[in-house]
């Protein structure tokens, strides 16, 4: 099965994990990588730019209407859920779903329903049930659904609770995470299309 | 926020089993029935967003599936408003993004004191938070005397909100503390008066202010402008709607005259980049210089 895009949820105890994560990924990782990650409305550009310390993949924040490139790593800007279309992100500032925004569930039920068997979701540490429900879609839709083992993770609560929500996920350590992801076959690029 | 009738939150998408290409046709076909008939335009909103909304409604009216609501709203003029506000109110809040204020103090004040007489649009104000929330930077600054505000937004049921000027009294603390960060100036208490649950804000911010429906999609050019606000708003458009919606603002624009986008929206992925310089590298303040 050729993936086209991973989406990648955490919180508490998610900026340790991430650069973990991110940081195994070899230089010209062949997927982009989409990061909800729940942070401070006003935490402003910290986040990228710490990530982008340990990894030679381009980590920015999505920014609306932006094309998806293979190889990059997005991060959700705070304070806003962002939504994947055909090859692009939309940014929208409805309101927060059980008190986040963005939020992880949003996210991954658009990739789940814009690119159905093509989407990867992963769920990293956290202290609520936030991605459980999008993780869900995303195996419904015939995705792959990974989980951080939650022994492992700082705090165990979001991946337990997305293992609950979707028992079939796969739970493993961040660096089997990383290798997962790097050997999925990966499909050909998709054209943002000018609607 | 919406639950379903098993006691489950909302995923605010389709059932799984839902055929996706048959709820694109039946989204394209919900939105030119809305034109057809009501003459709201919204079918080059960005999908993935109008999507969510709509099926919130769904959810919201007991319904099933696109094409129930379509009947509804087709036959129930009053199913139409709820799904009215539903696709047309931008949540927001007074000094969101209060590094936006600060910036717009410190940079864009200082032009504006270089114009005798300064016209302002908020274009697709929704409930008035940035009207407010620049009125009293205007106002601390000296300049409110001199501007004239034009705050326009396609649904009138919010600018009778915005025009009101009451906001949720437990949202202060929140406006207080953004207030402070973007650089206020006095004490954020002074601009209103606790009554009930709301907050009403002082009407002499506003006296200065025109609210008006418009929408803009459908409409024209109707002055010209120093500074043009839309803020988180063209973020619900797709990319063919915001070039239509920048080529408007272009030509309401005086030269050298100034657009403020939401802070993750950007002039890139438009026709005009080249026509505006960036006042600022961090936020999304743009000048009009071709």
């Amino acid at each position: 099965m050729p993936y086209e895009i991973i989406v990648v949820g955490t919180s508490w105890g998610g900026l340790a994990a991430l650069r973990e994560l991110i940081g195994a990924l070899p230089a010209g990782f062949g997927l982009p990588l989409v990061v909800v990650q729940h942070r401070h409305k006003r935490s402003g550009q910290l986040l990228p730019s710490i990530l982008q310390d340990g990894t030679h993949l381009c980590v920015c924040e999505a920014e609306d209407k932006a094309p998806i490139e293979a190889g990059n790593v997005y991060i959700a800007p705070a304070d806003y859920h962002l939504l994947i279309e055909d090859g692009h992100f939309a940014l929208s500032t409805d309101e927060p779903v059980r008190y986040s925004r963005p939020s992880i569930d949003v996210t991954f039920v658009s990739a789940a329903d814009g690119y159905g068997e093509h989407s990867v979701g992963v769920v990293l540490t956290g202290a609520n049930a936030d991605g459980a429900r999008g993780l869900k879609r995303i195996y419904d839709r015939g995705g792959l659904a990974l989980v951080q083992r939650p022994a492992s993770a700082e705090s165990p609560t979001m991946p337990a609770a997305a293992l609950q929500s979707v028992p079939q996920a796969r739970a493993l350590s961040i660096s089997e995470i990383a290798a997962t992801l790097t050997s999925l076959p990966v499909a050909s690029a998709r054209h943002s299309e000018i609607r | 926020m919406a639950v379903s009738l098993t006691g489950e939150e909302s995923l605010d998408g389709p059932p799984i089993s839902y055929n996706a290409e048959l709820e694109r046709i039946e989204i394209e076909l919900l939105l030119e029935g809305l034109f057809r008939h009501y003459g709201f335009d919204f079918r080059s909103y960005a999908y993935a967003s109008i999507r969510r909304r709509l099926w919130k409604r769904i959810e919201a009216e007991g319904l099933s599936s696109i094409s129930d609501l379509q009947a509804r709203v087709l036959h129930d003029p009053s199913a139409m408003e709820r799904l009215l506000l539903d696709l047309s109110v931008s949540v927001t809040a007074m000094f969101r993004d209060p590094g936006f204020y600060q910036v717009f103090r410190e940079d864009v004040v200082p032009l504006l004191r270089t114009y005798p007489f300064i016209r302002i649009w908020h274009a697709g104000c929704s409930s008035g938070e940035e009207v407010y929330s620049t009125a009293i930077v205007l106002e601390e600054e000296g300049l409110l005397e001199r501007t004239r505000i034009y705050a326009t937004d396609i649904n009138d049921a919010v600018l009778q909100q915005a025009r009101a000027g009451i906001f949720p009294l437990n949202r202060m603390q929140e406006y207080t503390e953004n207030y402070i960060r973007g650089g206020g100036k006095r004490s954020f208490s002074e601009y209103y008066t606790a009554k009930y649950d709301g907050a009403l804000f002082s009407p002499s911010l506003t006296r200065n202010t025109v609210f008006s429906q418009h929408n803009l999609v459908t409409d024209r050019s109707f002055s010209e402008f120093t500074v043009i606000f839309c803020r988180n708003v063209l973020i619900y458009f797709d990319r063919d709607l915001q070039n239509r919606v920048h080529a408007l603002f272009y030509d309401s624009l005086v030269t050298l005259g100034i657009l403020a986008l939401g802070s993750k929206e950007s002039l890139k992925f438009s026709q005009y980049e080249a026509c505006y310089e960036k006042l600022h590298p961090r936020e999304r303040l743009y000048r009009k210089v071709r």
